[in-house]
């Protein structure tokens, strides 16, 4: 027992300092991830979510050049083109998909330009791995209360805004009859979301942060009907998926190829996708047995 | 209860609305007919307060509508929501008493109390912990008219709430409006474009064609001259087993029964 314990955490896993800062970290924003992602699918915006990501990636490559964390860089983005999203976005619904999907492309284009400068001009390679693909074992100093700060802002503004924020996503008429100001609550809510997006950058970088959001929240919608369980269960199994990322990112200093350790980001996302498979297969257990139940009163019948 | 005093709206270059007064008493059914088009959502959307009038005021419960507060009630024509969405009828329901408050919500016995009678007003607490999204049109109505009557409004505003739902499951709803309605002493103000499927339930008519109401009861509003004089258009009433057909006529005529006119094209609202 004691040698499996051994394999499984490592020597050195519960007092090394990174990893102390990756768990604090890694749970405070897979939490917030998992509690903004459930209204992200609620209100149908999970496009707007990968957007924002893409974005982070001009923030927080352009950070890198400035000198500064990309943190600052990625929450900056998120929150300015959020807010820029959601002012331009319901003015012209048709015209939407084709004006973001040229926006994005500059963009990319953009931070591709910086994320070679990055690589090309500074001394400390890791740049562009550590902007697209996250970094978490990096994370340190000031970082650390920096986004347990943003993803305590996050969850408390989700907290205050529960209500009003629910009514509008069902119906945005529903909400305005009750005197609700839909707009500037949509406006709030991208702004959170940004953030959200910016954080889960930190984690598992900006090609891989709309999966922190919307993944456990699409798991969680499959096994709860209540909204509140749903965030409440989102935001557990993506805090499971990291910590056990993590560890296992930990573990696998010890594996193939290169003794290098394999990157969080993987273990992380890969834990998120094989959770929301399992989902599928309980739910459509499920729904065959009511399936199957509701057959049995016409085959009670027939005998009879 | 509701009084319109000459309200008029322009959008988009055309005149929506043009000098439109009616007023209903508390605990009245109306219908509000018209075409598609002819302004019933804009002028539902005015009561409530989401768009200003041109000119012409708007009062709920004798005071001029100025932050509408808790007195009205609304039922959208349809809500998007998805399947999956972790919404069940009861949460919505509940939603109806204090979806507008900020922060969280305790657990409150009283309030769940509450939320089950209103469930069982609208006949919809066999699906009451379904999610919303994977309900009938039908079933969605109840759940919103729950919603909208829980807070106990004076008055109720339904945008077409037959536009989507089947004949038999339409007068359902009607019916069901028209009796929670009754017991709460809610004046109820429901918009479609087919005048039938209300004869039974309703008190008054407001009908709207070209900018213009004409209101009153049934046997006022709907006859030949004065739709004729709305539509600026020559239009025919008929009376057949009980019901209504509105159509266009060649030559202005007079109501002097069944079959008396000269029907030349197609039905315009009935």
């Amino acid at each position: 027992m004691g040698t499996i314990m051994h394999a499984i955490f490592q020597p050195g896993f519960f007092a090394s300092t990174p990893v102390h800062a990756a768990l604090l970290t890694g749970a405070v924003v897979a939490v917030v991830s998992g509690a903004v992602g459930v209204f992200t699918v609620l209100r149908s915006q999970s496009f707007a979510g990968h957007s924002l990501a893409d974005l982070g990636t001009l923030g927080g490559s352009g950070a890198y050049l400035l000198g500064l964390g990309p943190l600052w860089g990625f929450v900056a983005a998120g929150v300015t083109v959020g807010g820029a999203m959601d002012l331009f976005g319901s003015e012209r619904r048709k015209s939407r998909d084709v004006s973001t999907g040229i926006v994005l492309g500059a963009v990319l284009g953009i931070s591709a330009l910086l994320l070679y400068f990055d690589t090309t001009q500074s001394s400390t390679t890791g740049a562009t791995v550590t902007i697209l693909f996250g970094s978490l074992f990096a994370v340190s100093g000031y970082t650390v209360p920096a986004t347990i700060a943003f993803a305590v802002l996050g969850l408390a503004l989700l907290t205050i805004l529960y209500r009003p924020l629910l009514l509008s996503s069902v119906n945005s008429d529903l909400a305005a009859a009750r005197g609700i100001r839909v707009r500037l609550l949509g406006l709030v809510f991208m702004m959170v979301m940004g953030v959200t997006v910016a954080l889960g950058s930190l984690i598992v970088g900006t090609i891989l942060s709309p999966a922190l959001l919307i993944g456990p929240a699409a798991t969680a919608l499959r096994l709860t009907r209540r909204p509140v369980a749903a965030m409440a269960l989102a935001g557990g199994m993506g805090l499971a998926a990291t910590w056990l990322g993590i560890l296992l990112a930990y573990d696998s200093y010890r594996w193939p190829p290169s003794g290098d350790g394999w990157p969080v980001s993987f273990f992380v996302i890969a834990l998120i996708f094989v959770g929301y498979l399992a989902s599928g297969l309980r739910t459509r257990r499920t729904t065959h047995a009511a399936q199957t139940a509701e057959r049995m009163p016409h085959e009670l019948i027939e005998v009879a | 209860m509701l009084a319109l005093d000459a309200v008029s709206i322009r959008l988009g270059g055309r005149q929506i609305l043009d000098q439109v007064t009616f007023a209903l008493a508390p605990g009245e059914f109306t219908g509000l007919i018209g075409s598609n088009g002819a302004g019933k959502t804009t002028l539902l959307r005015i009561v409530m307060g989401l768009r200003n009038p041109d000119a012409g005021t708007v009062r709920v419960g004798g005071k001029p509508l100025a932050r509408r507060g808790r007195q009205i009630g609304y039922v959208p024509q349809k809500i998007q929501i998805e399947p999956d969405a972790p919404l069940r009828a009861r949460d919505l329901v509940a939603l109806g008493l204090d979806g507008e408050k900020l922060g969280p919500r305790l657990p409150s016995r009283a309030r769940r109390e509450r939320v089950e009678k209103m469930l069982a007003a609208v006949d919809a607490t066999r699906f009451a912990d379904e999610r919303v999204g994977t309900l009938s049109g039908g079933e969605q109505q109840r759940v919103l008219i729950a919603h909208a009557l829980i807070s106990r409004p004076k008055l109720l505003l339904m945008d077409e709430p037959l536009a989507n739902l089947d004949i038999r499951s339409g007068q359902e709803i009607v019916e069901q409006v028209s009796r929670v309605a009754k017991e709460q002493g809610v004046a109820v103000l429901l918009s479609a474009h087919d005048i039938n499927p209300l004869l039974p339930v309703m008190d008054k008519v407001v009908y709207l064609a070209e900018g213009r109401a004409a209101c009153g009861s049934t046997d006022q509003v709907v006859r030949s001259d004065v739709l004729t004089n709305l539509y600026r258009h020559p239009v025919s009433v008929l009376r057949v087993d009980g019901r209504i057909l509105v159509v266009a006529g060649s030559t202005v005529v007079t109501d002097n029964g069944p079959g008396s006119a000269p029907v030349t094209a197609g039905a315009v609202g009935a």
